[in-house]
């Protein structure tokens, strides 16, 4: 039990601290914004740590691993970072708490890399009223990146509809005169992916797709959809799928000896989640496209951004599993993050986070693949915009071709 | 029907609740109405914005609460009318620039329809087996928002965002605080309005049936419009309750109204005391603030640390805040006469 003269020195001790608190941020007010001090930057963030989608939980685990080795190594210009990250269980109306809780009791200087497009979508109303920066969200859905309407929300990754646009480019360059069949997920990500590989294909785009078949996640297998597409006739074959429809996919694909011209989207390309309980040897030739380097491929283990991912991940994040993509996701990520708050410097405003933010130039991230570069603009709210051809052979992915770009421009 | 000999005796989960212990008495209610309408004039937004969450599913939890406690019907579905309520307020609000506080109404009405017709079919159901009719339902209903065919009004994956309302005649107050009280103005009304609805004849009827049905037709209780009744007046303020969380959280996706509201609004009732209707309150309490408790124990072990606390609640008060309110009241009792 506290004797009553040592509560007191406790509570004198709080007071002066406190008071010190108060102070230095009295002296410093032109610089800061609410969740910045002299010592500290506060980082708001939400995950779906449970729920449906907690398997994506890990980025969060990894950003915050990537924060404590900055702050290990003194922090950004003298100021230790403190990362608040909350569990939005993939519903929007919790992230609309969590939200709310970050930047009005937390106090936090920005939200970071939420989560999820419905949680994004929930919360960007709230975050563009408040003025408080949502930054590089964790979505590769287009309309996180409208600057006019939404001035204070950024993506991250390339959006879906890049991919789709990249994949068209290709194609109208390889097989112009291909006879498409696209099988795509029924929600925003599988529609995006469609409306850009539409767009890329500009009034061709009728013409060339031959079928189109859509799939919900419910659906316990989409075989059938994938018999009536080889029906059509079709020589090129789009799987706009993820991880677990992506497997079967190229297996029924392999089963009824179907031999197109096969794109399957990135986000259900990894190698250890779906290429190989797929069977490698139906997954040969498979054509997708790429940003970020894999981490368990050995082609990376002399590459100077890889060994300090791989250094990092041994002392910070020993349990996290390199061939996830969300590991090497969260990394890249919170690299952007810190080179934002470089380059704010002592300008700790988030009118001046938001300014830096549009101000990435060439910016390269340790996980990112050769020549793919981050750059804003205060009329590109996109970063990442380039993807890099690559083609299934043996047990990994090949990549080849030039870093392709698929700008979305009106 | 209800002279059919149930094959499946069920152990009644419900017990008989006297329609007196269902409510507060005048001293305990004017106590909580002061506090609900000052502690907002004192806290932050961000708090305000929470109580607000704390009386809309309390609502949803006090609809539950008239369905199981009142008629004795077991629902795992309460989020699909959740969700139908949400939708027809943004859409209404959102593509007909319809009032929000004139969709409020029209969800509700929409809903008690949608529960009545379900309750139809419910009839031939009882105990677990309706339960699962309901849960297939919670689960059906976030898919069929997605459907290509509602995308124009529902937007489908990407839902809807709501715009929050101003107070009106210029009212110098914040937006969060004038949603606030309208909600609670909602509320008290909804609380009433139960209150003696279970009161009334038709909640005789109810407790009725929820005792022993074959006794209740007996007595010439129409058993299968009683039943049906109390579904749609479960469902109807549900539906309100829907409507208001839309408003509140200013968005509507079908990812929000999953099986898991319905299993945090039957956990409210269980919590809060079953067939005790200020223990919605307590319940909604319990699945806003708890989950954050718990994340706030241990981030990875989040979900253990909520089951825990759930164990002791349930261990060691099984009838939930009924029981607290019940113990309280006799220590006040012994207060009193001594």
């Amino acid at each position: 039990m506290l004797s009553r003269q040592g509560f007191k020195i406790a509570a004198l001790a709080t007071a002066a601290i406190a008071f010190a608190a108060t102070a230095g941020s009295a002296l410093a007010q032109k610089k800061y914004d609410t969740g910045a001090t002299d010592t500290e930057i506060k980082i708001g963030n939400i995950m779906p740590y449970s729920g449906p989608a907690s398997a994506y939980g890990v980025i969060g685990k990894i950003e915050d691993a990537y924060f404590k080795m900055i702050n290990d190594q003194g922090g950004i210009n003298g100021r230790k970072i403190k990362f608040i990250t909350y569990d939005d269980g993939y519903s929007p109306p919790k992230a609309v708490e969590q939200a709310r809780k970050l930047v009005e009791s937390d106090e936090v200087l920005l939200v970071f890399s939420p989560l999820g497009t419905p949680s994004n979508s929930a919360i960007e109303k709230y975050m563009n009223a408040k003025k408080v920066p949502q930054l590089f969200v964790a979505t590769g859905a287009t309309k996180f990146g409208e600057y006019k309407s939404f001035p204070w929300t950024m993506g991250w990754q390339p959006t879906y509809q890049s991919e789709g646009r990249i994949y068209a480019k290709y194609l109208m360059k390889e097989k112009p005169d291909a006879k498409i069949a696209v099988l795509y997920q029924n929600d925003d990500f599988g529609k995006d992916l469609l409306k850009g590989l539409k767009d890329g294909l500009g009034e061709k785009a009728a013409s060339m797709i031959v079928a189109e078949e859509s799939y919900e996640t419910a659906e316990p297998s989409i075989d059938s959809h994938i018999v009536k597409l080889k029906a059509s006739g079709a020589d090129v074959y789009f799987s706009m799928t993820t991880p677990k429809f992506a497997a079967q996919s190229i297996k029924k694909v392999a089963e009824i000896g179907w031999k197109p011209m096969y794109f399957q989207s990135n986000v259900g390309a990894s190698v250890g989640s779906v290429i190989q309980p797929a069977g490698f040897e139906n997954a040969q030739g498979i054509l997708s496209a790429a940003y970020a380097k894999d981490g368990s491929d050995p082609q990376w283990d002399n590459d100077e951004g890889m060994k300090k991912f791989y250094a990092f991940l041994a002392k910070y994040a020993p349990d996290a599993n390199k061939s996830d993509g969300s590991v090497v996701f969260g990394y890249g990520q919170a690299q952007t993050m810190v080179q934002v708050l470089k380059q704010a410097g002592d300008n700790l405003t988030r009118q001046n986070i938001m300014k830096q933010a549009e101000n990435l130039k060439d910016f390269t991230p340790d996980t990112l693949l050769p020549g793919i570069k981050i750059n804003t603009s205060p009329t590109d709210f996109y970063p990442i915009e380039q993807l890099q051809m690559m083609r299934f052979n043996g047990q990994k992915w090949d990549l080849f071709g030039p870093i392709i770009s698929g700008e979305i421009r009106d | 029907m209800s002279a059919a000999p149930e094959a499946v005796t069920e152990s009644s989960a419900i017990e008989a609740v006297p329609k007196r212990a269902m409510t507060l008495g005048y001293g305990a209610s004017l106590a909580a109405l002061a506090l609900l309408i000052l502690i907002p004039l004192f806290v932050k937004n961000f708090i305000i914005f929470q109580m607000t969450m704390l009386l809309i599913y309390g609502l949803a939890v006090l609809a539950l609460n008239i369905l199981t406690g009142g008629s004795g019907q077991f629902s795992l579905g309460q989020s699909a009318f959740y969700a139908v309520g949400a939708y027809a307020s943004a859409i209404l609000m959102e593509t007909y620039n319809v009032n929000y506080a004139l969709t409020l109404p029209i969800s509700g009405v929409i809903c008690f329809a949608f529960g009545f017709l379900f309750g139809l079919p419910a009839l031939r159901l009882s105990g677990i087996y309706l339960a699962l009719a309901t849960f297939a339902l919670a689960t059906a209903m976030p898919q069929l928002l997605k459907l290509n065919v509602f995308e124009p009004w529902t937007g489908g994956v990407q839902g809807l965002v709501v715009t929050k309302p101003d107070p009106p005649f210029g009212l110098p107050i914040s937006q969060d605080m004038w949603l606030y009280y309208f909600t609670l103005v909602i509320t008290i009304a909804i609380y009433i309005f139960s209150v003696n609805l279970l009161r009334s004849r038709s909640g005789r009827a109810f407790m009725a049936i929820r005792d022993n049905e074959i006794a209740a037709s007996a007595m010439g209780v129409n058993v299968a419009l009683y039943k049906t009744l109390a579904f749609g007046v479960s469902a109807g303020i549900t539906g309100v309750a829907g409507a208001l969380g839309a408003i509140a959280v200013q968005f509507v996706a079908p990812d929000s109204y999953t099986f898991t509201l319905a299993i945090q609004l039957f956990l409210g009732m269980v919590v809060g005391g079953v067939g005790w209707l200020p223990g919605s309150i307590v319940g909604s309490a319990f699945i806003i603030f708890v989950p954050n408790i718990a994340e706030g124990i241990s981030k990875g072990l989040s979900g253990a640390m909520f089951g825990v606390l759930l164990f002791l609640v349930i261990f060691l008060m099984p009838h939930g805040a009924r029981q607290v309110a019940m113990m309280a009241q006799q220590i006040v009792g012994k207060f009193k006469r001594s």
